[in-house]
């Protein structure tokens, strides 16, 4: 299907059939298994698996990665119009015309996810076995750590959008339990209800987009839901389109609904590079660009995609300006890197491939900048004020050398990896024409410049300059079990752009799936230079600001735009304001209706039987005289009656 | 004899014991004007019979003296017991059953 939609050359996507898995992809399944397996054994197994809980941990995701590697050997056999592969594992659910069967759909797409997920992941798990050494609860933690990879295996691996939920929700629930790992901290238990609430208004988008297409189509498996969404009609996939924006925005912690990913910082840090920053945040972006055949087929809802984008990119690198916290400078980074992402996929089979393409190496580069963060904070007694560090180069070289390297690869210098996917990025949303185009596509160019001044920002307070260490501090340099992960990572961070994006390699391997680009119109154009040059410039004004001029101690006072950010650019503020204290309004309105209308009118007419009856008991008197007259009485009336009856 | 004046009479006989109820406060009065009563509506009931010349009316007045006799025993037991405890046969004083 070759078509011209509003201007836009595209091929329309995933119109391919799906083929029975055989052969070794019918064990894809074994993916999902493991890590089930092991979060089953830490978290039921209880204190027994203390002793050998990491060693399991480390193990199960490391052989979800060797299947995945298998399951993807075994791809690359098949020419590329027959990788897609259906693996049917279970009938989940039949009711009546509902019917639902659990499969996983392993694809392009999905399978690499899937490497990312496993390979990132066991990195980081086995970083973790170092990080969380000293940690009573480090079997609990992986226990954790493991059930979200399963979770995160189902999400991508699902067949069906039913079963995609079940793995949205699956990872939401391991978030949640991983930001409040220390629940015994007030502000890691209120982080993640944060996050978790903040879910929900995402959810309730997904959930009503999955009803809407049970309603419309009859079905929610990806083939019979695409194969059916061109004769649905523009305005079904504008909603569908929008709603599962709205998911997306609360998984991806995209504007408006970005507020709870700084929070989350709260839970260790192995956790913020797994899946606050590698791989869970970028679900949204899984999302759009697996429902592409949908959005292919509305403007409006693209548009909508492309918005959020821009405005989070340059929502998250501002706020990443301003922040003393390490590891919130970084998570600001990972809104405005998610941004570029959810940019690119709102621009349709234009940009699916460089969002993804992104996501993988942002996967590497910010997974081991985060890692180094940890491994900084690890050593510097849990501090994570960057005013605090400086001069750690000397003491940590591995660490920095590593971060170095990811910082290379964020800003996006040649021949780093964010080079290749970032680039382009911006020049795609260029190329979207018009005046949208022309503001996309500054607005990411802006956000490169404005990138590359905070990463260069963190790089020069932590490991630079002097020594402002709190007195107690010794660093030294981590182990090699957090060492070795950061080398491998940093090595992704260097390399993998150039892996992926050089001779097509990436875009003809995922083409299939999500429909082709425009043909590249070289590395160096107009576009990359003008990048290159606000990147250069951002460099040097950090520099100027913070490498040459000493950094005190204490943040000094600011004026409006550093107030503003290091407020979150009032996230919080707009949400207390526009939803906090009208739902507190609401409630006190309910319960003054309450109070006042519905038991004001059930205890006025308690009262007022009690009041009568009080004035009525009066008339026992206990004078017996007084009873005899009324009997006297009534026994005349009765007469009296009687006598008029008759007459 | 003119049977109106039997009524009469019991009417008479009968708000002279039911003013006796409500107006007196000893208690054994006020049962003497309560036999009052019954009998005046025994002297109608006995005049009534006679009138209409059936024998009704005078078997009614004797299961009227029996009860009346019944009843007679019970309430002055109690008055007997009231009295006894309270040194005080007034049915004003005898008010604790109230609100």
């Amino acid at each position: 299907m070759t078509g011209t939609l509003a201007g836009l050359p595209m091929r329309a996507a995933s119109a391919l059939p799906t083929l029975a898995a055989v052969g070794v992809q019918r064990t894809a399944w074994l993916m999902l298994v493991f890590p089930l397996a092991g979060a089953l054994v830490l978290l039921l197994g209880g204190r027994r698996t203390n002793r050998f809980g990491h060693v399991v941990g480390v193990a199960m995701p490391f052989a979800s990665f060797v299947v995945a590697v298998i399951t993807f050997v075994a791809m690359l056999g098949y020419p590329a119009s027959q990788r897609a592969r259906d693996v049917h594992m279970f009938t989940w659910i039949s009711v009546g015309g509902f019917h639902v069967d659990a499969g996983l759909l392993v694809d392009q797409l999905s399978i690499s996810f899937a490497l990312l997920i496993t390979g990132v992941g066991s990195l980081i798990h086995l970083f973790a076995v170092g990080y969380m050494s000293h940690d009573p609860d480090r079997r609990r933690f992986f226990g954790y750590m493991n059930l979200f990879v399963a979770a995160m295996l189902l999400l991508v691996l699902a067949d069906n959008y039913l079963l995609m939920y079940a793995g949205w929700e699956g990872v939401g629930l391991a978030s949640y339990l991983l930001i409040g790992f220390w629940q015994y901290k007030p502000s890691a238990a209120a982080a993640a209800k944060k996050a978790f609430v903040v879910n929900r208004v995402g959810v309730a988008g997904f959930s009503v987009a999955i009803m809407l297409m049970f309603a419309t189509f009859g079905t929610v498996t990806y083939t019979g839901v695409f194969g059916q969404a061109s004769s649905a009609g523009r305005g079904t996939a504008t909603a569908l389109g929008l709603l599962l924006l709205l998911g997306a925005c609360a998984k991806s912690a995209q504007v408006p609904l970005q507020s709870w990913l700084l929070d989350a910082m709260e839970g260790p840090t192995p956790v913020s590079a797994l899946i606050h920053a590698a791989t869970m945040v970028t679900a949204g972006v899984y999302l759009i660009v697996r429902s592409a055949p949908i959005f292919n087929l509305s403007m409006t809802a693209r548009l909508a995609v492309t918005v959020v984008g821009a405005v989070t990119l340059l929502f998250g690198a501002i706020i990443g300006c301003a922040k003393d916290d390490i590891k919130k400078a970084l998570a600001g980074s990972t809104m405005s890197q998610i941004g570029y992402m959810v940019l690119a996929a709102g621009l349709g089979p234009a940009g699916y491939v460089f969002a993804i393409a992104h996501l993988i190496v942002h996967g590497f580069f910010k997974a081991g900048l985060f890692l180094g963060a940890g491994a900084v904070k690890h050593e510097m007694n849990d501090e994570v004020d960057m005013r605090r560090f400086g001069g750690l180069r000397v003491v940590m070289p591995i660490t920095a050398a590593t971060f170095t390297i990811g910082w290379l690869a964020i800003i996006g210098v040649w021949p780093f990896s964010g080079f290749f996917t970032k680039d382009p990025i911006i020049a795609a949303a260029f190329a979207k024409g018009g005046i949208s185009g022309a503001l996309l596509g500054s607005a990411a160019m802006i956000g490169a410049g404005i990138t590359a001044f905070y990463m260069t920002r963190v790089l020069l307070m932590t490991f630079t300059g002097h020594r402002r260490w709190e007195p107690d501090a010794h660093p030294h340099e981590v182990p090699p079990v957090m060492t070795s992960p950061m080398i491998v990572l940093a090595i992704g961070a260097a390399g993998a752009g150039a892996f992926l994006m050089l001779g097509n390699r990436f875009v003809d391997f995922l083409s299939p799936v999500t429909g082709a680009p425009p043909a590249s119109r070289g590395l160096i154009t107009p576009v990359s230079g003008a990048t290159l040059a606000l990147v250069v410039l951002g460099a040097v004004i950090a520099w100027a600001m913070y490498g040459r001029r000493e950094i005190p101690v204490t943040a000094p006072a600011a004026r409006f735009p550093v107030v503003a950010a290091r407020k979150d650019l009032y996230g919080d503020a707009v949400n207390e304001a526009v939803f906090m204290r009208p739902g507190q309004w609401l409630t006190r309105l309910s319960v003054y209706f309450d109070n006042r209308g519905v038991d004001g009118l059930v205890n006025t007419l308690a009262a007022t039987v009690g009041g009568s009856s009080g004035r009525l008991r009066r008339v026992q008197t206990g004078f017996v005289r007084s009873y005899a007259l009324s009997m006297l009485v009534g026994a005349v009336l009765l007469v009296g009656v009687l006598l008029l009856v008759r007459i | 004899m003119i049977p109106g004046d039997y009524v009469a009479l019991a009417v008479i006989l009968f708000v002279i014991g039911a003013v006796g109820v409500l107006i007196r406060r000893n208690a054994m009065v006020i049962f003497m004007c309560i036999e009052l009563m019954l009998n005046a509506v025994n002297l109608a009931f006995v005049a009534f019979a006679r009138l209409h010349g059936t024998i009704d009316g005078q078997v009614i007045a004797f299961f009227v003296m029996v009860v009346a006799a019944a009843e007679v025993v019970v309430g002055l037991a109690i008055l007997m017991a009231i009295f006894r405890s309270r040194r005080s046969a007034s049915v004003d004083d005898a008010n604790l059953l109230k609100y």
